[in-house]
């Protein structure tokens, strides 16, 4: 259990043992300190929360820059977020979290927000099919029928519709990891995670 | 950021590859497995195209093998290349000899470029 915030770096390809190419992501993560420690006994279930990167403490919040002072932090991290913790951990406020608790071989979900598409209709925002494109039909990439008529004489909601797509939370899960490099802070999970380069991922296993 | 990433390929990339470029005549040491045993199996032909940068930078090597052209693409930082022999330097005036592809025999012959 818990996880790590990172910073997604980009993309490349290693060589495998076998000579295989591997696409990788590369994360820079950690070391992320532990800004408080949620317990059973207190909140109902246990968890950390971590903080990662720096911001001018004239941006932060005042309610988290003292927040994290109690931690012993001097300025303010720019991400703050809680990891679960399995019952049998222990994590005490102070210590960090570092790319070390991954193992090459690792299964791990990372969550990030991914890039924005803007207003996208719905064959590519829902997969919906189209028209064929040949055998005399004409050009057509519309959803059709969106319901029945008179009776409800409405659209019954959640239908999928045209609209704004992607900038969303999203989590892509049992990717592997397939190297640690604590050096560096680095992590590189085999695939494609969500999101811009330079945008913050959460990796947990 | 990008160039953290440009420092992460960089400490991988490999140095031991010869200078070769398109036109140039070469012989690609390739590691093929055959279950347990490894063995070198030599693929020689014309590069005629270099693409890329940093871990993803791939050569294509073409030959005729007995009346049909082969192609195969390489990448240069892929362990299984074991090593490239410059056979002969050619003297081409393209970057990508595609046009090779159309041409057989006689045609398809590049100069050899003269080192002075």
């Amino acid at each position: 259990m818990a996880g790590i915030i990172g910073r997604k770096i980009g993309m490349t390809r290693i060589f495998d043992e076998v000579g295989e190419q591997v696409p990788v992501t590369v994360i820079e993560a950690g070391p992320c300190p532990v800004t408080y420690v949620r317990t059973e006994k207190d909140d109902g279930y246990a968890a950390v929360q971590l903080g990662f990167g720096v911001q001018k403490v004239k941006r932060a919040p005042r309610a988290e820059t003292g927040h994290v002072a109690k931690a012993g932090l001097s300025g303010a991290p720019r991400v703050l977020r809680e990891f679960r913790l399995a019952p049998d951990q222990a994590i005490e406020v102070g210590q960090s979290l570092t790319v070390e608790q991954f193992e090459p071989g690792d299964r791990v979900k990372v969550t990030g927000t991914n890039k924005g598409k803007g207003f996208q209709g719905v064959v590519r925002r829902h997969g919906f099919t189209g028209r064929p494109a040949s055998h005399g039909h004409p050009l057509s990439r519309n959803p059709g029928s969106i319901g029945p008529g008179t009776d409800p004489s409405r659209v019954i909601k959640g239908k999928k519709m045209p609209g704004r797509m992607g900038g969303v939370r999203h989590t892509v899960i049992n990717l592997q990891v397939v190297q640690v490099d604590p050096e560096h802070n680095l992590i590189f999970v085999k695939g494609g995670v969500p999101g811009t380069r330079d945008s913050f991922v959460f990796i947990t296993k | 950021m990008a160039d953290v990433l440009q420092q992460v390929e960089k400490v991988r990339l490999r140095d031991d590859l010869p200078d070769f470029a398109p036109g140039d005549t070469v012989r690609v040491l390739y590691r093929v497995r055959e279950g347990e045993k490894e063995r070198v199996q030599p693929f020689e032909g014309v590069c005629i195209a270099r693409r890329g940068g940093g871990n993803g930078a791939t050569f294509t090597v073409r030959k005729v093998s007995s009346g049909v052209g082969v192609e195969r693409v390489f990448p240069d930082q892929a362990p299984t290349v074991k090593g490239v022999e410059v056979v002969r330097r050619g003297r081409v005036r393209r970057a990508k000899l595609y046009y090779l592809r159309n041409l057989k025999g006689k045609a398809a012959r590049i100069r050899e470029k003269r080192t002075s």
